[in-house]
């Protein structure tokens, strides 16, 4: 691939950037990457992606942007309330980086089109923030073996983990979605706007540091946060030979969405 | 006795096992908590047969949801 002017300027502190340089820049324009729910969460991914050159981004979200998504969800503007957030985010991405492929579906990520969706694509970003679809994306990576990053937010706290073949997947943690109202979702609960941003840039890191192959990703660890006291730890841990998706002993055969209600305050 | 919680130093009382801990600190439902000994996992049925020893190392790892709510199958809550 031979760089074009344009694009030796556009990227030229990756360029000089040691450990990516012109070999890592090229892996990162020949990247595929999916994310799933252009929220919080997918928002910076989807920008900082977009500017650092990823060839291919998809973006899968069902949703329309609403009034209360402005306060975090970066990727959409004011002027964009109630246009369908994939076409709202394909538009910022084309307007950072115009050289970008972006597929879009607006549909929600399911056990019907998970492996069909997914099979374009070298890494995912869970961007959803419900557990059932959670344990989707990460059953569906571990069958498919496609690495994913999974994050996590609520209050001023966020988490992240990154998913390879072989490493401990998020099932090994937390073995299945916790019962309903057991645990707060951000529209109950609450979330920093700005906590969207920290985790999505972490995750947006793990996958550009996959593309080029360098360092360590957070994988058999878990990154976790708490913005109040700005203080980080890491979890350690090894993959769980009971887990019912990549143990030794899988149960689990075949692709469904362990459903629950979910309950917010604010439906009626 | 001293052990190491989620990465800090504390004293806890003799003879405490994962579920009286999980109590003191104010954890009151364990579906929201997954809690790993030393390295190991705890199944939930087994956290009040985990006595906790010294010098122990105990983390807590809560679900966290976030990102966008669009993606899920919204199931409307019928209870009220």
């Amino acid at each position: 691939m031979d760089f074009t002017e344009e694009q030796i300027e556009r990227y030229s502190r990756h360029l000089i950037l040691q450990d990516v340089g012109i070999e890592g820049q090229q892996k990162i324009m020949e990247g595929k990457v999916l994310i799933v729910g252009a929220g919080g969460l997918g928002s910076p991914v989807a920008m900082y992606l977009a500017a650092a050159g990823v060839g291919t981004i998809g973006l899968i979200d069902g949703d329309v942007v609403d009034r209360t998504n402005l306060q975090r969800q970066i990727i959409h503007f004011t002027g964009d309330l109630n246009r369908p957030k994939v076409e709202s985010a394909k538009e910022k991405i084309h307007a950072v980086n115009p050289e970008i492929k972006v597929n879009i579906y607006r549909e929600l990520f399911s056990p019907d089109n998970a492996f069909d969706i997914m099979a374009d694509y070298d890494f995912i970003v869970d961007g959803t923030d419900n557990f059932p679809t959670k344990f989707m994306v990460n059953d569906a990576c571990v069958m498919a073996k496609k690495p994913f990053s999974h994050g996590g937010i609520l209050r001023f706290e966020g988490q992240t983990m990154t998913y390879i073949p072989g490493h401990a997947c998020y099932r090994c943690l937390f073995g299945s979605p916790p019962p309903p109202n057991a645990v707060p979702s951000c529209s109950q609960a609450g979330v920093l706007g700005s906590i969207a941003g920290m985790l999505g840039t972490i995750q947006a890191t793990e996958v550009l540091k996959f593309l080029v192959d360098k360092g360590d990703l957070l994988t058999d660890r878990m990154l976790i946060f708490d913005a109040l006291k700005m203080s980080f730890r890491e979890v350690r841990f090894q993959p769980s030979p009971g887990c019912n998706i990549c143990g030794d002993h899988p149960t689990i055969r075949s692709l469904q969405m362990e459903e629950m209600p979910a309950c917010d305050l604010n439906q009626k | 006795m001293e052990i190491k919680l989620n990465g800090k130093q504390e004293n806890i009382e003799n003879n405490t096992n994962v579920a009286d801990l999980l109590k003191q600190k104010g954890i009151q439902n364990v579906e929201m908590v997954t809690v790993q000994l030393n390295g190991t996992f705890v199944n939930k049925e087994d956290l009040s047969n985990k006595t906790i020893t010294e010098n122990d190392e105990i983390d807590f790892l809560y679900f966290m949801g976030g990102g966008s709510k669009s993606t899920v199958r919204q199931k409307r809550c019928y209870h009220q």
